[in-house]
């Protein structure tokens, strides 16, 4: 029987079952928040060393991103991340995850072509992108402070 | 009760914000990457607008450990280069201000990637 | 001498039969249903060496290796190898043989590598131009990952849809022979694109051209379903099958109890976190040569329709917005003459 393209999709559709929604964004909910929660109890552990509240936050990323890439490295990151989804992506955990897994993957093809060259290949566009949102905002303020 | 109130409110806040993360991976076709843009780029625009340090204050670490942090962070330095430097600010704030995080991602990813192996584990057992 | 039927299918009258075969297979395949069917299982996916890609062509050297082995021939007596895989370039196959002194056919088929080397093999045997072919694929969950998707270690959640990249490789040896199982006629299948764009979901890229290669081929060599005690296909794991059913349905055909999928066929979906089943050429490589062509030896089954499926696109078209295009090629291989 002839069957169109259309037709041929909602077939797939049918037959395709969607991810379960309602438990991923429980799960995502609580290990984000958890995350998070560990996030918090660090800046305070480095606030009480005396250290700014920007310092401290500080801190408290590059212990995160530590922890992450460890973590990574031992294979634990991404079987919590199976779990986590959104909870582990969204985190600055997520983007230090996306730095040292195809930084690890590569290896292979050398430290410079492999390791070195794809280390962004995942997470280059956050900072691309970050960066140009905030290169318009940049100039939006010199405008409207200076002009 | 403060400090338990502040964890509280950091998980809330940080859930919340991976809830919708997580709406936007099962019911949209979005890669992972963009994902990630999306939040990042809403940090920069949440700082721009004056929302963000509202959330900050209550939020604690919940709003700072999401990477709309890190797009506050951008927008934050970016504004105070400009403000520091003038025009030139625009080409010196965002790097200054996330410098911390990046340096930390690609010495800490140098160091694990030199140090393990990959792929040693595949499990599917459920 | 082969006899061209009609569109795509070709009716081999001199016997080619499948001398040899053997399947070698991953850990996980290894805890699979199948598991005690295979040549042999690593629990180290490595197998010893340094990178993902030499161990996928490793697992295609000892395949060949054992094939060659329990048919009791040598690598000199081997007229033309056909192999290939899904790595760029083919290389897992490339690096595979080089040690062989065999004349080499690469081919790239994807997923339908098995049905198309076995096609090929099989035609240069009934066409009297050989007298022994052999015909071999694989496929490696973590060479296939690196390339298609994610690092390994990245943590991400698959959908419901992913299917798992079989770690595995078979290979088979064909001659002209009195004993089964024999190769009766084949379908070359023509390019299917029905639009479907989602990567992680090629089960529905792939059930179209499934359908259409199957139909053609019963049409062509005037048989019915009822001729065969199986269709099988290669990786169209559950959702490419339920599709399947469904197409036949609409044709007045129930194949609940007929059809089965090599992707189904190698993991327990309820013990093993594989999501939509198996896939990769070395899905039904491995099925095919580790447990189908040993019932077909035996007589415990009589007539298969192996129907092989491929996606055919590469993540750079992809991410260019395309959408997958698929083929499927098929088989008919019996116990009988």
């Amino acid at each position: 029987m002839k069957i169109t393209n259309k037709e041929y999709d909602e077939l797939a559709k049918k037959h395709s079952p969607n991810s379960k929604t309602i438990i991923n964004m429980i799960k995502a909910f609580v290990i984000g928040g958890l995350i998070c929660v560990i996030g918090q109890a660090l800046i305070y552990f480095y606030m009480s060393f005396d250290l700014s509240k920007q310092d401290s936050g500080t801190m408290t990323s590059i212990t995160l991103i530590f922890l992450s890439a460890l973590l990574t490295g031992l294979e634990v990151y991404d079987r919590v991340a199976r779990h986590g989804g959104a909870g582990t992506l969204v985190p600055i955990t997520g983007f230090a995850n996306a730095v040292v897994s195809p930084a690890l993957e590569f290896k292979s093809e050398g430290h410079i072509a492999g390791l070195a060259a794809k280390m962004f290949v995942v997470a280059g566009p956050v900072i691309v992108y970050g960066l140009a949102a905030a290169f318009v905002y940049g100039i939006l303020v010199y405008i409207f402070t200076y002009l | 009760m403060e400090v338990f109130l502040q964890f509280l409110w950091a998980f809330l806040v940080g859930g919340a914000f991976c809830a919708i993360g997580q709406i936007l991976i099962d019911k949209t076709s979005l890669t992972p990457a963009k994902i990630l843009v999306i939040f990042v780029v809403s940090g920069v625009v949440l700082e721009a607008i004056g929302v963000y340090k509202y959330i900050a204050e209550f939020a604690g670490a919940g709003a700072t450990v999401p990477l709309t942090g890190f797009g506050h962070l951008l927008a934050k330095g970016m504004r105070e280069a400009v403000e520091q430097h003038g025009l030139l600010g625009i080409f010196l704030g965002g790097l200054t201000a996330t410098s911390g995080g990046i340096t930390a991602a690609v010495i800490f990813g140098l160091i694990v990637a030199l140090t393990f192996k990959s792929g040693t584990k595949i499990n599917v057992e459920k | 001498m082969g006899s061209f039927i009609e569109n795509g299918t070709i009716r081999l009258n001199n016997n080619p039969s499948i001398l040899s075969f053997a399947a070698v297979v991953g850990k996980t395949e290894g805890d699979g249903p199948l598991g005690n069917e295979f040549d042999e299982v690593f629990e180290d996916i490595t197998l010893g060496e340094k990178t993902w890609e030499k161990s996928e062509s490793r697992l295609q050297e000892i395949a060949l290796q054992k094939a060659m082995a329990k048919g009791e021939i040598s690598e000199s007596q081997i007229d033309f190898l056909f192999a290939g895989d899904l790595l760029n370039q083919c290389v897992a196959s490339n690096y595979g043989v080089r040690s062989f002194e065999i004349p080499f056919v690469g081919l790239f088929g994807a997923c339908s590598t098995m049905a198309e080397s076995l096609i090929m093999a099989s035609i240069f045997v009934d066409s009297n131009i050989a007298t022994h072919t052999a015909a071999m694929t694989s496929s490696h969950y973590c060479s296939a990952e690196r390339q298609f998707r994610l690092p390994l270690n990245y943590g991400g959640q698959r959908t419901p849809t992913a299917q798992w990249t079989v770690t595995g490789s078979g290979a088979a040896i064909i001659t002209t022979q009195d004993k089964p199982p024999f190769v009766r006629s084949v379908t070359i299948g023509k390019i299917r694109d029905m639009g479907i764009k989602d990567a992680a979901n090629m089960g529905a890229a792939m059930a179209q051209a499934a359908y259409e290669t199957i139909s053609t081929h019963l049409a062509s060599t005037s048989t019915s379903f009822d001729d065969y005690d199986l269709i099988l296909t290669g990786d169209l794991g559950m959702i490419g099958t339920n599709m399947l059913r469904e197409l036949f349905q609409r044709d007045g055909f129930d194949l609940n109890d007929k059809h089965n999928d090599c992707g189904l066929m190698i993991y327990d979906l309820n013990k093993q976190d594989v999501h939509a089943g198996g896939s990769g050429c070395g899905c039904s490589a491995s099925v095919l040569c580790g447990h189908i062509l040993k019932q077909l030896k035996d007589g415990a089954i009589n007539d298969v329709l192996f129907c092989a499926t491929g996606a055919l696109m590469s993540p750079t078209m992809i991410q260019q917005g395309e959408s997958i295009p698929s083929i499927a090629h098929a088989v008919h291989i019996s116990a009988t003459i």
